[in-house]
This record gives structure tokens, sequence and C-alpha cells, in this order.
């Protein structure tokens, strides 16, 4: 309980309460958009609803939710010296996009379980290293029980074994058979390749404990349904990987897939390169944003040119949350999420795309939780268990 | 158990002077709420092995909690009072095993969201004591020094952003034979203010020939412990049921022989050596963030009158299941991507050696090793300037100082 090691610029902050921190980061996120990206406030626009802004049935409306498993931070992305590292959500994608500069997380800072929190619109307090299935129904349940979906119309592309059990809860009312399929790339890699060596740089779990990988648990995606689901030959798919740096691109490598082959209608998509900050490396952590910076891109791109989404699917990108400021001597700066301060848990979401206004910013609190609901007005389903509020400027 | 039940006896599996030093106490320890008693206790069973500052600082404020009275330790400990806990804490060994009730109570807070309440008791709690006991000024000005680079040949990254506004930016220095320089400018001071642990060299590959005065830890140093304990990951990690929580704990209770390190050897340091290569994440993997954490580490709790960092290579990003297994494969190294990380470990460097007493005295210098940049910062240099006047090291760190 040492108290000699709080620097001066840390107690200053912490004087300040955490929601004023949370306040002054905002302003600072909204402010570098509006003077780089160009975007406008929202508060200042006339209202209108998503019936308004799009012809779309919620019937026919594809959602894609790309998560960020390991945040990263404002000073290497949306701030000035950041920027460098975040070009196309700067250039392409923010001019677009509905921006929401303050999404908090009071849930738990693990990857898994506040992805899952996001994913049933309640603060799951389940083992962050177990492979557990979320307690509260997914987004995936509502999804297909309300609307009568087939399992080939909810999917999930996730990093890491851990994930495996993410598309359907243990909630009696829902659970078993209505959840989402869950693939996990670098699961099928390690199947599909026999000797392992070629294929190495891909398969780490997690950076987090990168010693250890969780037994898989539930119904996999398993290796022969890629060329029955997916049409795609364990032999491409192996090849394919020879040409792949890392797990995201691997994972966004089957999401084309998906949306070629099968066309789901509700598509999530975690990646996880950016955690590597765990190892300490930043220049490491700077590569995983770049890097996903463009795969994002790459997403939206696809989404333009597949005839099954164009003009139809509304694109959601969210961090699970921040990571730890420099400023907070409790942790090591970017490396971890471990301190629980305002800015490891105020981050930011965009939406874009069908019914979406575009460049603007908007800066009320909202909370992670609130994802659910909101999905929930747009496709047509009800989340009645989910604790989160509809965002009401996407609807 | 609650803290109330305590006896002094209770503290007999503890080595012999954290043993002598909390039986003083037994009085005011079981005054104090479950909550924060473990994270106590968690410091001074280690208080045979702690530096001679964490010595100082843990004594002060024992001291200074005996000497509030009853409802001066309540006001003081309230925010820790109104923390619930579950019945399997409080029945936990947290006498014999702080460390782990720590962890558990760790996880215990995130999941019944409390812990923005726990973090609020605790920076009250740092800033009363703070106030009440302040921390002991140096000696003399503290100086830290980072040397980057090592092994680049060209950059066109640019450097020293974070650091160039808080000191004066260099061009032109003169680097020949600036390493030898530097670490005779560290050996100098640890003669002219001699204190144990007071002066340290850190190295993230292999260390240069050194003064004895001087506390040395270097990455290629410990490699055969960093050998036997990627062995002992390897193998707790194949137990079944093992899980990243159970292994945390096992790593936790590794001492230096079970490492290999020699009984003979310094028990503080190497004990210090071993948590660095056991708590820090990535330091047994990479060398750059061996060398930022030990920093960290060294500055936090020997708070050290200096401190040279000197970054290495670190070996290529390769899966760490790889990189941990016993390959005989020559590691390739990335002396770029290096470069950028002991770019923002000399920030952090910096930053750290702001956090403590006396900063407002103490110098920095951060170099580019065997090139003309450098960053001195110190008291009586401008903020966010530059030149490109031909200069040496030591005249940089005359006038940093």
């Amino acid at each position: 309980m040492s108290s000699q090691f709080l620097p001066r610029r840390a107690k200053d902050r912490a004087c300040l309460a955490p929601y004023k921190l949370a306040r002054q980061l905002v302003w600072t996120r909204r402010e570098f958009l509006r003077s780089a990206a160009g975007v406008a406030l929202g508060g200042s626009l006339l209202p209108s609803s998503l019936a308004a802004r799009t012809r779309i049935a919620a019937s026919k409306r594809k959602v894609i939710v790309i998560t960020f498993g390991g945040g990263a931070r404002d000073q290497e992305t949306f701030a000035p010296e950041g920027q460098e590292n975040i070009p196309h959500l700067m250039r392409e994608l923010i001019p677009q996009a509905t921006f929401f500069t303050q999404v908090v997380n009071r849930g738990i800072l693990g990857h898994y379980v506040a992805t899952a929190s996001l994913a049933t619109g309640v603060y799951e307090t389940i083992n962050n290293f177990a492979s557990l299935p979320p307690e509260h129904p997914t987004i995936f349940e509502y999804f297909r029980k309300d609307l009568k979906r087939p399992a080939s119309d909810a999917w999930v592309v996730a990093p890491s074994n851990g994930f495996n059990r993410i598309g359907e809860s243990s909630h009696r009312s829902y659970g078993p058979g209505l959840g989402a399929r869950v693939i996990l790339p670098k699961h099928l890699l390690t199947a599909a390749a026999s000797s392992g060596t070629d294929y190495n740089h891909l398969l780490r779990d997690n950076y987090e404990t990168p010693y250890y990988t969780p037994e898989l648990g539930g119904n996999g995606f398993e290796l022969q349904q890629l060329g029955t689901m997916l049409k795609l030959s364990v032999d491409d798919f192996k090849a394919h990987a020879r040409t792949l740096s890392s797990p995201d691109e691997l994972s966004v490598y089957i999401v084309r897939q998906l949306m070629r082959q099968l066309a789901p209608s509700l598509l999530w998509i975690t990646m996880h390169d950016i955690d590597i900050a765990h190892a300490g490396t930043y220049s490491l952590y700077i590569e995983g944003i770049r890097r996903t910076d463009r795969l994002c891109a790459d997403i939206w791109k696809a989404i333009q040119s597949e005839p099954e989404y164009a003009g139809k699917t509304t694109l959601f990108i969210l961090p699970d949350f921040g990571r730890d400021s420099d400023d907070d001597a409790g942790g090591n700066g970017f490396q971890h999420h471990r301190t629980g301060d305002a800015l490891s848990r105020t981050t930011w979401m965009m939406a874009l795309g069908d019914g979406v206004r575009e460049g603007v910013v908007f800066d009320r609190p909202m909370e992670s939780t609130d994802l659910v609901p909101t999905l929930g007005s747009m496709l047509g389903f009800s989340a009645p268990l989910a604790q989160g509020k509809p965002i009401r400027e996407l609807l | 158990m609650f803290p109330s039940d305590l006896k002094s006896e209770q503290f007999n599996g503890y080595p012999p002077e954290a043993r002598k030093l909390l039986s003083a106490y037994v009085g005011v320890l079981s005054r104090l709420p479950l909550s924060f008693l473990p994270s106590l206790l968690r410091e001074a069973i280690e208080f045979d092995y702690k530096f001679p500052a964490e010595r100082r600082a843990l004594e002060k404020e024992l001291a200074n909690l005996d000497l509030l009275s009853a409802e001066q330790l309540r006001d003081w400990l309230q925010g820790f009072a109104q923390i619930h806990l579950s019945a399997a804490l409080e029945h936990s060994d947290w006498i014999n095993a702080p460390a782990q009730f720590v962890e558990q109570l760790s996880s215990y807070l995130w999941t019944t969201h409390q812990l923005d309440a726990f973090r609020s008791a605790a920076l009250a709690y740092a800033d009363r004591l703070r106030a009440a006991v302040p921390p002991e000024k140096p000696p003399a000005p503290r100086l830290g020094i980072t040397i980057v680079g090592q092994g680049v040949t060209t950059n066109d990254v640019p450097l020293f952003r974070k650091l160039r506004p808080h000191g004066a930016y260099f061009r032109a220095v003169r680097p020949e034979n600036g390493l030898q320089l530097l670490l005779n400018v560290v050996a100098e001071r640890a003669k002219a203010d001699p204190a144990p642990y007071g002066h340290w060299y850190i190295d993230g590959g292999r260390a240069a020939p050194y003064d004895p005065t001087l506390t040395c830890v270097s990455y290629h140093g410990l490699e055969p412990v960093r050998a036997v304990l990627s062995g002992k990951i390897r193998a707790e990690i194949e137990r079944p049921g093992m899980g990243p929580e159970n292994l945390r704990t096992v790593l936790a209770q590794l001492r230096p022989a079970d490492l290999g390190m020699p009984k003979a050897g310094d028990a503080v340091l190497d004990r210090f050596q071993v948590k660095v290569l056991t708590e820090g994440s990535g330091t047994q993997i990479f060398s750059t963030t061996f060398a930022q954490w030990t920093a960290r580490e060294a500055l936090r709790r020997a708070q050290p009158l200096t401190l040279l960092v000197r970054f290495a290579p670190r070996q290529r990003q390769k899966p760490m299941n790889e990189m941990l297994s016993a390959s005989h494969e020559v590691a390739e190294l990335d002396p770029l991507g290096s470069l950028i990380d002991a770019d923002m470990g000399a920030y952090y460097n910096w930053l750290n050696l702001q956090r403590l007493p006396g900063a407002e005295q103490s110098s920095f210098l951060v170099w580019f090793e065997d090139h003309s940049e450098a960053v001195a910062i110190g008291p009586t240099l401008p903020r966010g300037t530059e030149s490109t006047t031909a200069t040496t090291l030591d005249q940089l760190l005359n006038w940093a100082s």
C-alpha cells in the first residue's frame, strides 16, 4: 500500500473525479475528430428517425460488429501524434460514420468477459480465462429466437480458444441450439497444419496469458466444415494462411468467405492483434493498431463490394475497453488494462452504413451494454434481459 | 479468521526480520479492516528481502498507523471498511499467504463491481499517508540515463518525441566512447554518495564492464535463470487443471534457488530479479520489456540516486509458445523495432524517475547509442528547445544537473 510511487501528475489527476477525467478525455477526443476528420457535433443536428434515413426493412437489414480485444489509447490513435497509425479510420471511415466518444465499460476489463458483456448487454462476471458460456442470453440468441432465423444467419469469428463459448449462453430460456456459430480461425489452422511449424506465428492463443491455451468446449466449427459450409478446401486455407502475417488477417479472410458463401445477417468479429501490448513491446503494439486500422477498412470495402451486403448493412466498430494511462503509477502505461482508471474504462464506438448519419460525433456518455438493445431495435428483435438502453441517435 | 483475532505467534512462518517487525505492531494490525491488512502483510512478509528505501517506508507506515487513535484509524480506513468481502476470502489463510489473498481479492473486487470503491479508498489512504509521513528526500539529486538503439546503423523514425517537450534536444552529440563515459559518471556518483542499491546499471543485453560499486542486472546475465524458468512454466502448463491464475500463484512462490541461482548470492537482489521475471509480463521473452520493467521496479522499490538503463535489440517477434520452447535455434534480432520500444521505454524511465521524491532536482539524459542524438532534461535546462551545436555527453550531463 505504498504511497511513494504516486506521480505528481497522477496525484493531480486523482484529485479529479473519474467522471471529470472521462469528460476531459471525451472532449479532447471530440476535438481531435473535429479538426482532423471534419466531423460535426451531433447535438446541433435536427433529430430524425432511422425509418426516415433508410429504405431497408428491418427484416432485410444486416449488421456486422467489429470489436477489438485490446484497446488502443488516444495518444496512439485519435490524438494528433497518433493519427498516423489510423489513416483508414481517420480519412475513410470516420467521415462516413456516426462516432460516439464516450462508451464506458463498467464491467470486468478482461477480453473474453468484456466481449461477452458486449454480446449480452449485461456486465458478465464469468471467469475471463475459463471456457464458459455467458450467463445471460446473447444477441445471437435474441436475434434467432425472436426472428426465427436459422443457425446460418448469425456467426462469430473470434481470435482464441477462450472465445469458443461466446455464441450462446447458459441461460435456461435460451442457450443450446439458439446461438451463433463460432469460428476460431487459429484453431482451424492448428487442425489443418500437419506439422504445425509453418503456422506457429499465427497460433498464439492470447497475449495476456501467453503460456496458456484453454481447452475447447462447446460445439465448435470443425475443419471439415470449411469445405461444406465455406467452400474452402483445407489446402487452399493453408496456402492462404502462409501469406498472412497475423491472426486477425486470418480472421478477416474467414469473414470474407462467410460473407460470400453464407451472407449472415448478423456477423460479429473480434480482433486481437493489438493486445500484443501485454508483452510490453511498444513497436508491436503500434503495428497491431495499424493492422487493425487497415483490416477495418478492408471489411468496410468488402461490405460495399458484396451484393448481399452493399447498401443494407450497418457496421459497428468498438474496442471492448481502453488501456491504462501513462499517468497512473499503478499500471505500466500502454502495456495493460489493470488499473480500472477512467481511461481504461472509457472507449468509443463508430457506426456507419445503412441508416446512419455521416460525419457526426456525439459525446454524451453511454455504456458498452447499450449495443445489444440498439441492435435489437435496428433489426427488430427484443433483448429483454439486456441492461443497456437503445442508443437513440442511431434509431 | 478476522484481524481482531490476530496474535503475534501467527507470524511464526514469516522470515525473522518480518516476524520481529510485525510482532511489535500486533495491536494496531488487529484493528485494520480485512480488505486492507493483507495488502500490508504482503509487503511485510518480504521485509527481509526488501531494499533499504522500502524497509524504511514500511517501518514508517506501521509506526504511523500505530500512532493513530481508534477514531483516526476508522477515519483513515473507512473506505476499506465499506468493502464487502466473501466468506471464502474471510476464511482464507491471509496471514501466511497474503499475496494469494490479494490476488483473489482483486478478482473479487472486479467481479462484484467494487474495484472503483477500493481504488478510491487506496488513493485516499495514500494521500493521507504521504501527508503524515512525507517521502524521504534523496541525499543528492537523482540522475537517470537511458541509452537506446544499440545495433541500429540508420534510422528514419523521429526519436524522443515524448521527451523533447520536457528538455533540450541535441542533434550534434559526439558519440565516441559514450557508453564508457556514462558508466564512469555513474561509478563516480556511486563513490561520491555511497548507498546500498543506490546506483544501478541495467542492461537489456550483455552488460559492459562496470564498477563493482554499482548494482547491475542484465538480460544476458539472467539467461540461465530464464531457461530454468521457461522449463518450469512448460512443465506447469502441462499439468491437468492448470490455469493462468494457478500458474501465477506457482510463479509467485518461486525462490532464487528454485531457478538455479547460487545460495551465496545477494539475497535481496536475487529476489528482485526473480520477481522481475515471474511478475513482469513479457520480461522473460523480450529484452526491451525486461529493461523497461526492471528499471520501473528498481525506481519504484530501491529509489536509487542513479540509474543507467541500456536497451539492447530484442528478438524478432515469434509466437510465445515457440519462444518458450527449448529450441536451440538462434533468435533473429529486431534492432529497429527495439529502438521504438526503447524510445517509449526511455519516456517511461523518465516518468518513473519523476514519481520519486526530489523529482524537481533530478536530471535525465537519453542518448541514441553511437549516434549524435540526445535529449537532456534538468532543472535549469530550457524545455522544448533544440540545439545543433557540437557537444559531448559529459557536457550534457553538466548542463542537466
